[in-house]
């Protein structure tokens, strides 16, 4: 069932898996002559909670910022709904509906709680100049409907009390949700998190993990997310790839992976030579 | 009431006046500095070519006449009628067609509602009004079109090139950018004082004369000009900030401001943002300079009133339009009064380095302006 691309398969816990929506293929990543990341392929199914871990410094986030064209491989091409994707400006990877978190959160601190969000709808707003300058008609109806999604969205994070708040003034975990919440304003199709909880204590890990599961049952979004706490990453998703000095060492449902001697090596930290 | 009183009144109304000018010189350099981090050395060279392009399509100049004559050995100067004139009818046509087509078919094919209607209507009509009620409407449109296609090429030829590069490295390029402005401005229209006139009322106001001069005995003296300059700055400011405020375009710029990683996280273009910024800049600088050069004539020394928004941009905040007014308005209110009350006792001429002896006392105590960030750093 996992050999055919286009095939799509039911996991254990009753969810539908779709095809391949999107695929690395031989990617190579090199900052002089440093390899950030060796020939690694693998591929993201519709619907499916994909993650990617490895202890620090495995090219995990690089491989995060390959997939977003913050970084550009020498080597090796993106598939993206059956086509290879040409080199792209991170703007544009957006436009495709790649939506993304970043490590240390890039967030719009001067703004509120609700303006971040909003930026998330930017991309749906097409109103022409004019109408736009003064913010009446069509402008005044776009704005309700994209207002309406934001809300909803903040209602589904739970963040309805800090809307009005400048999002400099919160505490770090609350702005990990909303830099998911302006993520998830784009109706992205799939969403892209880089370590959504580090630096979190237990209780905040334990919401963040819940508010993964429910966007990807809610809204159906593919999600590919980076972290490098074991525990959390193999209850969380249906397949891991497994990292470590840029190289692949390991790919398939979290009980294969822990089972793999390579990656218990990687984590316990057997010497390289 | 004392004369001295009356007197300081007066400088006090001239002070503001003069500081509106001097706020809408530091706008310039708050948008661009807030939008892409870059301090923009240009402003006063935009303002310089901005005023020398409306003077030059008003007068009927041929643009790069010397180059022109030297290549060709032709003897071309004017274009032996008035563009201005020319362009009248056309702009007042599509203005005209606008107003009456763009909202109706918009009413009628239910594209927006009757508030919708009313607002296209008030936009297309205040067009069309502003090309049928002041004469040099087709020059002014004209320019700011120029202005708009300047911003395409610095940002497509300099910056576009300097993406992530350190600020000085930024700063640098916009000296660059100055000088070479400022030639292109020589070589296409002449180094020459030239008169600016687009129709804005000149001379004292008689009003305030007569009034103040029945209450209290004294008529103030008030330049027309300067109140006319003070609302059209008004009005400019507010449309500023509604469009940042309100608009999809105004909002990208304010998250680029923020954050450009971020930024481009929800897919906004740096590239549109920057050009965006750089047109709006170069509209700031035509309003500046058709302020200034109607008040004492497009010449070189305008690029100089750049200059004069340093130490209104280090009082109010670098990154902050209300700081760039209120910082214009206490410098001018400042070196108006302290020129009246001190000036005399020192041998005058204060308003050379007053707002700078200002600014460098607020650099002491509040670094970051008045209105600006505050600058904390996280050990």
């Amino acid at each position: 069932m996992l050999d055919n691309p286009t095939e799509s398969y039911v996991t254990a816990d009753g969810r539908t898996i779709g095809a391949v929506v999107m695929e690395m293929r031989g990617i190579t990543l090199r900052f002089g002559g440093v390899e950030a990341i060796k020939d690694i392929s693998f591929d993201v199914r519709e619907g499916e909670i994909r993650a990617i871990i490895g202890p620090n410094g495995a090219g995990k986030s690089s491989m995060l910022n390959v997939i977003s064209g913050f970084y550009h491989p020498q080597e090796g091409e993106v598939f993206y709904k059956g086509s290879k994707r040409p080199p792209m400006k991170p703007f544009q990877v957006a436009r495709q509906g790649i939506a993304r978190t970043f490590q240390n959160i890039a967030l719009f601190e001067g703004m509120s709680v609700l303006d971040n969000v909003m930026t998330g709808r930017l991309n749906y707003m097409k109103t022409g100049f004019f109408s736009q300058a003064m913010w009446w008609g069509k402008a005044e109806d776009e704005e309700t409907k994209n207002r309406a999604k934001a809300e909803e969205i903040i209602d589904f994070l739970e963040i309805q009390a800090i809307r009005k708040t400048p999002v400099g003034r919160l505490p770090y975990g609350l702005k990990k949700r909303v830099e998911l919440a302006r993520a998830l304003a784009a109706e992205p199709q799939i969403l892209l998190l880089d370590e959504p909880m580090a630096g979190m204590n237990v209780e905040e890990k334990e919401d963040m993990s819940r508010f993964i599961l429910d966007v990807n049952d809610e809204f159906g979004t593919t999600i590919v997310l980076i972290e490098h706490d074991m525990g959390v990453v193999m209850d969380l998703s249906d397949r891991v790839v497994v990292m470590d000095y840029g190289k692949k060492i390991g790919d398939g449902t979290p009980d294969e992976v822990r089972n793999n001697q390579e990656v218990i090596d990687a984590y316990l930290g057997v010497s390289h030579d | 009431m004392p004369d001295q009183l009356i007197f300081a009144m007066e400088v006090t109304a001239n002070g503001l006046l003069n500081g509106v000018m001097y706020a809408l010189v530091a706008l310039g350099f708050v948008l661009i500095f807030k939008a892409s981090g870059i301090f923009n050395y240009a402003q006063g060279v935009m303002a310089l070519f901005a005023a020398m392009t409306l003077v030059g399509i008003q007068e009927g100049r041929v643009p790069f006449a010397h180059l022109i004559n030297a290549i060709f050995g032709t003897h071309v100067h004017h274009f032996g009628f008035d563009p201005n004139a020319a362009l009248f009818w056309p702009f007042a046509i599509v203005s005209f067609l606008a107003a009456l087509v763009i909202p109706i078919t918009a009413l009628l094919t239910k594209r927006v509602s009757i508030l919708g209607f009313l607002g296209l209507e008030a936009i297309t009509g205040g067009l069309f009004l502003f090309v049928w009620l002041v004469p040099a409407a087709p020059a002014i449109l004209l320019t700011v079109l120029i202005m708009i296609a300047f911003a395409y090429l610095v940002q497509r030829f300099v910056f576009k090139h300097l993406v992530g590069q350190e600020p000085i490295i930024l700063f640098m390029a916009t000296i660059g950018l100055a000088y070479f402005l400022e030639g292109v401005s020589d070589l296409m229209w002449g180094s020459e004082i030239r008169n600016l006139d687009v129709g804005l009322p000149q001379g004292v106001n008689d009003w305030i004369d007569v009034t103040t001069f029945e209450a209290l005995g004294y008529g103030l003296f008030i330049d027309n000009l300067d109140i006319a300059a003070a609302i059209i700055a008004a009005i400019l400011v507010m449309s500023l900030i509604a469009y940042s405020q309100y608009t999809k375009n105004g909002r990208a710029m304010r998250a680029v401001a923020d954050d450009h990683q971020a930024a481009l996280s929800v897919g906004i273009s740096l590239n549109y943002v920057w050009i965006l910024v750089w047109s709006l800049a170069g509209i700031v600088a035509l309003v500046a300079g058709v302020m200034w050069g109607s008040k004492s004539g497009v010449q070189f020394s305008l690029s100089l009133i750049a200059l004069k928004a340093l130490p209104v941009l280090m009082l109010g905040g670098f990154t902050s339009i209300p700081g760039a007014i209120v910082g214009g308005l206490i410098i001018g209110v400042g070196e108006a009064l302290f020129e009246f009350a001190i000036g005399p006792m020192i041998g005058g001429a204060t308003e050379n380095w007053f707002a700078y002896v200002l600014a460098l006392v607020f650099l002491v105590f509040r670094p970051q302006g008045l209105f600006g960030e505050k600058i904390i750093e996280r050990v």
